[in-house]
């Protein structure tokens, strides 16, 4: 390994508070988080829902107040630079949200969201500039110029997720960070934006986090696969190494409890894969431990940290 | 068990009106479950609101052809009717439980309260029998969550005590729309096999609706295609599967990520699902079929047999010689 990592990520924990009986509680979405994204690298993250996932990537953008650890971009922290940098640094690292009703403004023009980024920090020379650069942006995602006087109630779930993108990529960005891009989207469509996302990660040696529920659709874009549980990382490998051997039992069952599109191939009826733990109820060792049938008593006390069991492949698991 | 024959549904004034749902008809037998798979927009959801009688008071629609429960016309008669003669026969449950559960009422309550329609029966026989229900559908400690409210559970529990609540109506006809989509894929394996397991047991037959294929591979005994408010396809799950005849309904299937071909482009369908209510003259589907020839853009298509219980809306069903 010559070539430093664009991006690192060191220990990160994100908490937040919440009320419960009266009392307030620290939920930690995020817990001792670690890991790095290459340049030009697709690092997809999996889990569940409230497995903190989505706060990983809003922490690394500071959309969410990390708790402890950092961040480093092209070797600078990002937590601890300053508003002046963070603003530039925003031009940097770019975000495309799950939901593209609720991400853009519906009384704006679809053009003037596009380029608000550039208005805000003076990209364009002038106006005639602006322009050509939301129809370049427009083009990139396959839409066309047209688009830029529409409104979004004008355009289909797939159209506004194009822009979304169209979006984040304007500033020429060197990482994109993609939460669930794809999952409120129909099938045909869902295809079409992942062959746009891989096409435009190659043209512009993009880095990106392609952050979702659905372990195929994170499969058919990442190099890498993160595995996260409860606010922690418990198996990261190539995507081949998880898809084909998985070795934390969590990914395991993750895998067998996907839906194969063969109906020869179903899954075992009476299946037994439980809940995750309510976070009001966090487990004082493995979090897995109440779901896993490999469970000992040992991982009822001791919570096992990520170690590494391959080249290039990190399990936090007592009985690997 | 259910059959619903050439039920079409518009939408709009009698003079201007846009047809969503045209001439469906599809059976479903007593412990059959039966996949209506389709993308947003292409009438499945609507048709199961036809099929449970939900469209006939109010609202801006017109619906005709018939639904039929065991020989019995659903659609034309009242709900108190459908309950006294016994075919009452319907429940349906949805993709987002807790929009359907009252946020201010216990479990049990909500659970009871269908009991006491339906079977009639006498207070004190209510709790037992909604604790009954809430084992049936496997939630641990079924007597202590009686007493819990919605909040509380998680969204697979929640989707577990609508299953109860639908069972409590003793139907004969489950129709579940999306009620997986918004689950995680572990809860999702453990509600579909509990589906499955209720199907077995009691003899329910289920119309489970759905955009995912993955789901529809693993439930469902046979499937029944949508596009723009008709079904284009309909055959064993098994059949569909292995040799989809419809070009949509192929063209569909190749759209799915595939483990054995990660990171290589993803097939995907030229141009925009077409609009309700688009007039076209010929296959609706045909702008955007990579098989389409001069005959599909001017003839309507036969929903012709391709092979025994497979049939195809389609002038060139796939697999078929000429």
């Amino acid at each position: 390994m010559t070539e430093p990592p664009l991006l690192e990520v060191r220990g990160l924990s994100t908490d937040y508070t919440a009320k419960r009986a009266g009392k307030t509680v620290r939920i930690q979405a995020v817990k001792d988080v670690s890991f790095t994204l290459a340049k030009r690298e697709v690092l997809g993250i999996v889990g569940e829902s409230g497995c903190g996932k989505t706060s990983v990537g809003r922490s690394i953008v500071r959309l969410a107040k990390p708790h402890r650890g950092e961040v480093l971009f092209a070797g600078r922290d990002i937590f601890s630079t300053g508003s002046e940098d963070l603003r530039k640094l925003r031009l940097k690292i770019r975000m495309v949200f799950q939901d593209p009703f609720a991400s853009l403004n519906p009384r704006r023009a679809i053009g003037d969201s596009i380029a608000e980024t550039g208005d805000i920090h003076g990209l364009f020379d002038n106006k005639a500039d602006r322009q050509r650069r939301i129809h370049e942006a427009l083009t990139n995602v396959g839409l066309d110029g047209v688009f830029a006087t529409r409104f979004p109630h004008e355009l289909s779930g797939g159209q506004r997720q194009r822009v979304g993108i169209a979006r984040a990529i304007l500033p020429a960005p060197d990482v994109v960070i993609a939460d669930e891009p794809v999952s409120a989207l129909d099938v045909s469509v869902q295809a079409q934006v992942l062959n746009l996302l891989a096409d435009l990660q190659a043209a512009m040696g993009l880095s990106m986090i392609f952050i979702s529920h659905d372990l195929g659709v994170v499969g058919q874009i990442s190099d890498r696969v993160a595995v996260m549980y409860m606010g922690r990382i418990v198996e990261t490998a190539a995507t081949r190494d998880i898809t084909d051997h998985p070795l934390h039992p969590y990914t395991r069952t993750l895998m067998a409890a996907r839906p194969k599109p063969d109906p020869n191939i179903r899954i075992k009826a009476g299946i037994e894969i439980g809940e995750p733990p309510s976070q009001f109820d966090r487990p004082s060792g493995c979090p897995y431990e109440r779901r896993c049938a490999l469970a000992t008593s040992h991982c009822k006390s001791d919570d096992p940290s990520l170690r590494p069991v391959a080249p290039g492949r990190l399990v936090a698991c007592h009985n690997i | 068990m259910l059959g619903v024959r050439d039920l079409s549904i518009s939408i709009g004034t009698p003079a201007d009106s846009i047809d969503i749902v045209s001439s469906v008809s599809f059976e479903i037998a007593s412990g059959e479950i039966l996949g209506l798979v389709g993308e947003s927009g292409c009438g499945k959801s609507m048709t199961s609101l036809a099929v449970m009688g939900l469209l006939d008071r109010g609202g801006p629609w017109a619906r005709t052809g018939r639904v039929e429960l065991a020989g019995f016309d659903v659609i034309r008669s009242q709900p108190y009717q459908r309950v006294a003669t016994g075919h009452g026969g319907i429940a349906m449950i949805f993709q987002e439980p807790m929009s359907s559960l009252n946020p201010v009422m216990t479990v049990g309550d909500q659970i009871e309260e269908a009991i006491a329609v339906h079977q009639k029966a006498s207070g004190a026989r209510q709790t037992p029998k909604a604790r009954e229900l809430l084992e049936m559908v496997r939630i641990p400690d079924a007597a202590m969550q009686l007493g819990a409210y919605p909040h509380q559970l998680s969204g697979g529990m929640r989707q577990r005590v609508m299953i109860a609540i639908a069972l409590a109506c003793q139907p004969q006809v489950l129709i579940a729309d999306e009620p997986t989509t918004a689950l995680d894929v572990t809860v999702q394996a453990q509600i579909l096999s509990l589906l499955r397991e209720l199907c077995d047991s009691l003899g329910l037959s289920i119309l489970f609706i759905t955009h995912d294929l993955g789901v529809v591979a693993q439930l469902v005994d046979r499937v029944a295609v949508m596009y723009a408010g008709r079904i284009v396809e309909t055959a064993t799950v098994q059949r569909v599967f292995a040799q989809p005849a419809h070009p949509y309904t192929e063209a569909l299937m190749s759209c799915l990520p595939d483990p054995g071909h990660w990171k290589q482009r993803l097939t995907t369908i030229p141009g925009q699902a077409a609009k309700p209510g688009e007039v076209r003259s010929g296959c609706a589907f045909a702008p955007r079929c990579r098989y389409a020839v001069q005959t599909c853009v001017d003839a309507t298509p036969p929903f012709a047999a391709v092979s025994d219980d497979h049939r195809a809306l389609c002038h060139f069903p796939r697999g078929v010689a000429p």
